[in-house]
């Protein structure tokens, strides 16, 4: 009756779970079923970081991924949505690369309330323990980024495009 | 190396707006009969306003009118379509009401935690695909790097 047996992938090992730790972080984790220079590989070379960072199912894809996976090194990456008339840029610099444990990087694009991203690979008995932690500056970076879902950081435009999407039947099915 | 959580920069820019589509687009699927009951409330630039700055501080409906340069009627209504949705809560002490950020914002960080969690554990599934193919492929390649 083993809650943890492999098979069943919805008893909670490969669960994604996320909690807000502080005031000014996020924490997500996920175990994968393999040794931790693997997963570390597919964050760290771009042909493999780009085939997983878009989600298919949200309708993103790249347009490019330029990333130079050392500490000190730059990462841009561009992204298409049917939502945005134009494509959008995430960057920033990889603070620290430790294989196959360690990486920690900056976000840039948002200015300066930009989080601080910092993932850990923990390896035990052949699996692999991922741990997301984005650092916000400040208590009200982070509120803000949380409340630009809600309220402030729409523009007419956003609201308009979210009206339409609760107006369109079907648009709450799906993923 | 975005994950998604706030505002992405247009490709070339690099000035700050809000580019919360895709999360929202998943909050929306489940959130999507209070998100519209709480449409009406913040589709108007002062209530969005009010809301600000009572995350920053609470206030009572005159300093909030004084800040928006309202009459003390015309911010009464506006808090109290704020109230209806949830996303207010007042308390009158003495002749004092004072206002704050309502249940509804705990239940906006809620589902902004689940959205981004939803984001996370898309991106997980697919990098499961591939590392799966990496392991076989180490396997295949014949065990180096092994012990």
């Amino acid at each position: 009756m083993g809650a943890k047996v492999e098979s069943d992938p919805a008893s909670g090992k490969n669960r994604t779970a996320a909690e807000r730790t502080t005031d000014r972080e996020v924490v997500v984790t996920r175990t994968f079923d393999a040794p931790a220079r693997i997963v570390f590989e597919a964050w760290t070379r771009p042909e493999l970081l780009k085939r997983w960072w878009a989600p298919k199912s949200y309708g993103m894809s790249f347009v490019s991924c330029e990333a130079d996976v050392r500490a000190g090194g730059a990462y841009r990456f561009v992204f298409s949505h049917p939502d945005f008339e134009q494509p959008m840029a995430f960057f920033g610099r990889y603070v620290e690369v430790t294989p196959p444990s360690r990486l920690v990087w900056t976000n840039e694009e948002a200015g300066e309330g930009g989080q601080v991203t910092t993932v850990t690979f923990e390896e035990r008995d052949g699996q692999t323990l991922v741990v997301v932690h984005e650092l916000y500056p400040s208590k009200e970076a982070l509120d803000d980024a949380v409340a630009s879902g809600a309220s402030s950081g729409f523009g007419d435009e956003m609201f308009d495009q979210l009206d339409e999407l609760l107006a369109t039947p079907g648009a709450s099915v799906g993923r | 190396m975005r994950t998604g959580a706030a505002g992405a920069a247009p490709a070339g820019a690099s000035c700050k707006p809000p580019a919360f589509a895709i999360i929202l687009n998943q909050m929306v699927q489940y959130e999507t009969a209070r998100i519209d009951a709480s449409f009406a409330a913040l589709s108007d630039a002062t209530r969005r306003g009010v809301l600000e700055q009572l995350g920053r501080a609470d206030a009572s409906i005159t300093e909030l009118a004084d800040k928006f340069h309202m009459t003390l009627t015309g911010m009464k209504k506006h808090v109290h379509v704020l109230e209806q949705a949830g996303l207010v809560a007042t308390e009158k002490v003495g002749r004092v009401r004072t206002c704050k950020l309502g249940p509804r914002q705990l239940a906006e960080e809620t589902a902004w935690i689940e959205a981004y969690r939803q984001l996370w554990a898309a991106r997980f599934d697919a990098l499961d695909e591939i590392v799966e193919e990496l392991k076989q492929k180490e396997e295949v390649d014949g065990r180096k790097g092994r012990e």
